[in-house]
């Protein structure tokens, strides 16, 4: 929201410096977003009076005498066409800043400082200026849109800073404005705040004008949509004169950046600016059966905005309808059709209330963002729609460029609300809420600067709120009112002396995880963390068939990109693009971790809330290969107390002899393995990569407390079996079947591989340590038998043979 | 010879070999030589027998005398030599200490685990409870009963990702709050920390970010109660010096709202370019929880107030480490992630 110090002025009297105001309004919830100087860039430029003016034969320059006043009179070469003997203009003295502009003489190029110097040879001590080079426009100042020198009133002071003259004194305050506050998109709204936070009173703009009463055809509105418009106000104006609006209108419209187009139009712009109600301007000759229908557009129907682009329409668009066909987009455009024109005599105002989530939905659709379309979204207020309609007429009085008839039709809907809003709050309670006490008549009086009606009696207040405060609901907002200007100082830190007691903390489950990571990173992993969403390309780059589980996703109705338009099902692509941009960036080695969710849907498309999954993926590359990541997988195995086995398995990204399924008490607990060489040259990857994914939720539930057992009385002994098996015989078979075949069997562990030509073909030696662990007797004399036993089995199970 | 000159014999061998004693291992086999079961001493005592027997106490006195000199002049030699070749042994086996360590590298947690756990053991001191509500919601719970009703204009405040007509990524922690109010009635104390989703990418914001909200729901709680928790958690997280400001806002579930600013910890508030030279930082929005929220929650607003607030985990990480580029908390490179230090 832009509003410059000048118009402000209109309001209130405000005898405090830009600065400070830009703190007061800090202070009571309104950022200075930015506090625009207009003259920040122009210096040392003053009115000059050309007291002679000879031109140089042979070029289009003239050799000037300008009188500066108390700087003095200098020698100036001039090439502007307008320059003539008697004319004031900007006069830059050396040392001046003012802008470059480029050949066109408009486009501002930057800042130049004027130095002494030549121009064919002509000494010239300054500058005469153009308009665009002091940043001024023909809506600024009379002339300053002409490509020459910008003319200044002749009853300006030679020498006098030409600043002031021009209006570059000015500053605009560019506020940013919070959503519960639309009132103050408007400089008539923030006026009112800066008034309250100066603690002075506000002159409200003149409402009045003087309806003409004739003999006028009549005009019919009619809403058919009052759940998108609960408020609909028009006004007849006759003999409407169109013509160029007054300097002053022009000037206020360029400061919040309007180009000024016609008197009339150029009032609906100034009304929205100062009171934040966005109206519109018929031509009435265009509207067929002199008639307003407010309704849903019909599907298919068509308008054509003055801006020229043509949209088709449906029935969540608003329309204001002549007789027979839509003559505006409601809130958002006017129609090309009814659009002021040069040679209009009978204009139509209108000010209505719109809702604002139709507003919205309008202006996305067709992507047509206007001013109004954004002040209706934040809502408009029914009082400021009436208050809106008298200043325009009284504009139209005050431009003399029409006449106000007593035509008004005022449609109010059932969706209206005009009622004056009362409330008794209990100042105890406000001064509970904010845990200090608050002086009574400071209350009072932050409350009435804010121009609400106070009645105290004893602890009751008695408010009538603004009508313009729709935002007001409750105590609490009224507390919010008195300590935005009492001030937020005030509050101490106190340490809720009053309330109970509780307990704080992690729960199990945090707990766990907690420990989880901190093993990982004891382990040496880098804990990363990912987007939750990817595309169905990540997926195919890791193989998915197009049936996999993996590609049952949810998508994301409104991504910001194809590539983040899915929620994620897996963790592996998220894990393997880090490791990808790890090894581009050449950090050759690392082990990542990524504990986060995924996102399983009960059916697409969704209907009801997904489960919502924590996964645990870990993902090693460089000089960490299989091994290492199922070493860290045993470690979290170890974290939960349990263990897990593993058994060959398939992935689509995965080298298939190179992963395993995990699981853990026969449940599927997730998958390890190394990156399929054919996944790897796709990414063009010269490092192998391994990969786990553990389902955690899961993992959880296999988890056990861990429960003392008496060291064993007798000593455990150890055996090493050394084994010949065929080649296809895995450790985990053969380790399995040890643990089998002997109930003492605490631990074996493989210790050696041996493929050679002593053993034979497809054949291996594999080498076990056994340790038997004794309950409550010895065992050292039935050791043999054990080993005999578990010979055996293996014999019989797997045909192995003792090396 | 007689025994006599035989001792004597044996005392200049000794005194004649032991010069040349250099090793252990010399020193060992002249022990075996002289001090061993078949050693010239024990030859001498088995001697003893062809000795008179009168001489014999005299001779025992004699030979015991030279095994216990020998014993001792071995001894010493042993100590001497011992020391020599723990000194060739210490000179042998000197390291260059300032060689690199052998180093089983270090993991490290995710800034923002860092930053979570950080703000969880602030606030579980002050008796907070954590929560961690789902990330997919719906529109009840991310905006409804949060006091956001369909067409709020502080919906737009928030750009959502939608997921079907009434599902959405949540787009604010404020949502678990309402779980946990429908379940547990006063006193209540609890933060949720977890990921939310906004339609928004740039150096500044990304999609998805992770926030910390805290709630305090019981009788008698007033925001000198929010300023002073937020004045404790500023100088824990930020250091000791650091104020709290307080400056009025909005958000559609709280009443009053605030903006909550810390004095720059970095200028001490003198205004530098971390605070754009205004000597705040901007660390967290805050508020009294509004009325509505209270009693579509079930609890009586009349009997209870509570106050909030939420902050961007991202954001304190990134200022309390410097970290210019929220992108890089997400992209996982190695030599990012092995700065942060638990």
């Amino acid at each position: 929201m832009k509003a410059p110090l000048s118009w402000l002025k209109d309001y209130v009297d405000i005898d405090v410096t830009a600065e400070e105001l830009e703190k007061k309004l800090f202070d009571c919830g309104f950022e200075v977003e930015e506090l625009i100087d207009l003259g920040k860039d122009i210096s040392g430029v003053v009115v000059g009076e050309v007291l002679e003016c000879e031109p140089v034969e042979g070029t289009h320059l003239s050799v000037c005498k300008v009188d500066c006043g108390k700087h003095g009179t200098f020698q100036i070469c001039c090439g502007a066409d307008n320059v003539k003997k008697g004319i004031k203009a900007p006069c830059a003295l050396v040392g001046a800043t003012v802008y470059a502009t480029a050949k066109d003489h408009v486009t501002i190029e930057g800042v130049m400082t004027i130095k002494k110097g030549k121009l064919r040879g002509i000494e010239s001590d300054g500058m005469l200026c153009s308009g665009a080079e002091l940043g001024v426009n023909g809506d600024m100042f009379e002339g300053g849109d002409y490509c020459g020198l910008l003319i200044l009133p002749n009853d300006c002071k030679n020498g006098e800073d030409v600043k002031p003259v021009l209006g570059l004194d000015d500053c605009i305050f560019d506020i940013s404005v919070t959503a519960n506050r639309p009132d103050c998109q408007s400089i008539l709204g923030i006026a009112r705040e800066v008034a309250a936070a100066l603690n002075k009173p506000v002159k409200e703009p003149d409402y009045t004008y003087t309806a003409v009463s004739g003999k006028y055809e009549n005009i019919k509105i009619s809403d058919l949509a009052p759940e998108l418009c609960p408020r609909y106000i028009g006004h007849y104006v006759s003999d409407v004169k169109i013509a160029p609006s007054p300097r002053w209108l022009k000037k206020k419209l360029a400061l919040c950046g309007l180009r000024s187009i016609s008197n009339v139009v150029d009032i609906t712009n100034f009304v929205l600016l100062e009171m934040g109600q966005p109206m519109h301007a018929f031509d009435l000759r265009t509207l067929d059966g002199r008639e307003i229908v407010v309704r849903r557009a019909k599907k298919g129907e068509k308008i054509t905005t003055l801006d020229g682009n043509e949209f088709e329409l449906n029935s969540e668009n608003l329309v204001i309808c002549d007789g027979k066909k839509p003559s505006a987009l409601a809130g958002v455009m006017g129609g090309l059709d009814s659009e002021i024109k040069n040679d209009t005599k009978e204009v139509l105002f209108e000010s209505a209330k719109f809702a604002r989530d139709s507003v919205r939905k309008t202006a996305r659709a067709l992507g047509q963002h206007t001013d109004s379309s954004a002040i209706f979204e934040k809502g408009v207020n029914e009082y400021t729609t009436e208050k809106a309609m008298c200043r325009a007429l009284h504009l139209i009085e005050e431009l003399k460029c029409g006449t106000v008839t007593n035509l008004h039709v005022d449609v109010t809907t059932q969706y209206s609300n005009l009622t004056e809003k009362q409330m008794t709050v209990s100042i105890k309670k406000i001064n509970a809420l904010l845990g200090i006490e608050i002086p009574v008549t400071k209350i009072t009086e932050i409350l009435k600067n804010l121009n609400f009606k106070v009645n105290v009696n004893g602890d009751k207040m008695t408010l009538t709120v603004p009508p313009y405060r729709e935002d007001i609901d409750g105590y609490p907002d009224i507390a919010e009112e008195i300590i935005r200007f009492y001030g937020y100082d005030n509050i101490q830190g106190t340490f809720l002396h009053s309330a109970s007691i509780t307990n704080g903390g992690f729960n199990d489950e945090q707990k766990a995880e907690n420990k989880l990571k901190r093993i990982l990173v004891g382990k040496g992993l880098y804990e990363i963390s990912t987007y939750s969403f990817y595309s169905q390309k990540d997926l195919d780059t890791l193989h998915f068939a197009s049936e996999a589980n993996e590609r049952k996703a949810i998508r994301i109705l409104n991504p910001i990109s194809e590539d983040l338009s899915i929620m994620r099902t897996t963790l592996a692509p998220s894990m393997i693009n880090v490791i990808v941009r790890n090894l581009r960036r050449g950090n050759m080695n690392g082990k990542l971790f990524e504990l986060a969710k995924v996102y399983i849907p009960e059916e697409l498309p969704i209907k009801s809330f997904p489960e919502e999954k924590q996964r645990l993926c870990i993902g090693a590359w460089g000089e960490h290969r299989f091994f290492a990541v199922k070493g860290i997988c045993e470690s979290v195995a170890s974290a939960f107390n349990t263990a897990f086995e593993y058994e060959p398995f398939e992935k689509p990204f995965l080298h298939p002899g190179m992963t395993a399924k995990i699981t853990c008490d026969g449940e599927y607990i997730g998958y390890l393995g190394v990156l399929a060489p054919t996944v790897a040259e796709e990414l063009a990857l010269d490092r192998p990569v391994a990969i786990a994914e553990l389902d955690y939720d899961k993992l959880t539930k296999h988890a056990k407390q861990f429960k003392y057992a008496p060291i064993p009385k007798h000593a455990e002994i150890t055996r090493d079996l050394a084994l010949v098996c065929g080649s296809d015989i895995t450790c985990g078979q053969i380790t399995k079947e040890i643990y089998a075949a002997c109930k003492y069997v605490s631990e074996v562990k493989l210790f050696d591989v041996y493929v050679g030509a002593q053993i034979g073909e497809n054949k291996k030696s594999m080498a076990f340590n056994v340790k038997f662990t004794p309950k409550d007797e010895p065992i050292d004399d039935r050791i043999d038998s054990f080993v005999k036993k578990i010979l055996n089995n293996l014999k019989f199970k797997l045909n192995i043979e003792l090396r | 010879m007689d025994v006599q000159d035989k001792i004597k014999k044996i005392e200049e061998q000794i005194e004649d070999t032991v010069k040349d004693i250099k090793t252990s291992k010399t020193l060992q086999e002249m022990k075996m030589r002289f001090l061993g079961k078949t050693g010239e001493i024990s030859a001498l005592l088995k001697n003893m027998r062809d000795v008179p027997p009168e001489q014999r106490p005299a001779m025992g006195k004699l030979l015991n005398a030279l095994r216990q000199w020998t014993e001792e002049k071995f001894d010493s030699i042993e100590s001497r030599l011992k020391e020599l070749e723990l000194k060739k042994r210490y000179s042998e086996e000197k390291i260059d200490v300032t060689m690199p360590a052998e180093i089983s590298d270090d993991g490290a947690y995710h800034p923002n685990t860092l930053i979570r756990n950080e703000l969880i053991s602030i606030f579980s001191g002050m008796g907070f409870e954590i929560f961690e509500g789902p990330e997919i919601e719906n529109d009840y719970y991310n905006f409804t009963a949060l006091n956001t009703p369909k067409d709020h204009p502080a919906r737009d405040m928030q750009d959502t990702f939608y997921l079907a007509e009434d599902l959405l990524l949540r787009t604010q922690t404020s949502a678990g709050q309402i779980r946990v109010m429908e379940n547990k009635k006063p006193p209540i104390k609890i933060l949720s920390p977890g990921k939310v989703y906004r339609s928004d990418d740039d150096a500044t914001h990304s999609p998805m970010f992770s926030q910390m909200e805290g709630l305090v729901v019981d009788k008698g709680i007033t925001l000198c109660d929010l300023k002073g928790m937020l004045d404790e958690f500023a100088k824990k997280i930020f250091g000791g010096g650091v104020k709290t400001r307080l400056r009025p806002s909005y958000f559609p579930f709280t009443e009053p709202s605030v903006e909550v600013d810390v004095s720059c910890f970095e200028c001490g508030g003198n205004g530098c370019r971390l605070c754009k030279g205004t000597g705040w930082i901007e660390v967290l929005g805050a508020g009294m929880v509004n009325r509505r929220v209270l009693e579509g929650c079930g609890i009586d607003p009349d009997e209870y107030t509570g106050f909030a607030f939420g902050m961007g985990i991202e954001r304190i990480a990134m200022l309390k480490y410097g970290i210019n580029n929220m992108k890089l908390l997400f992209e996982g490179d190695t030599r990012f992630l092995k700065q942060f230090k638990d």
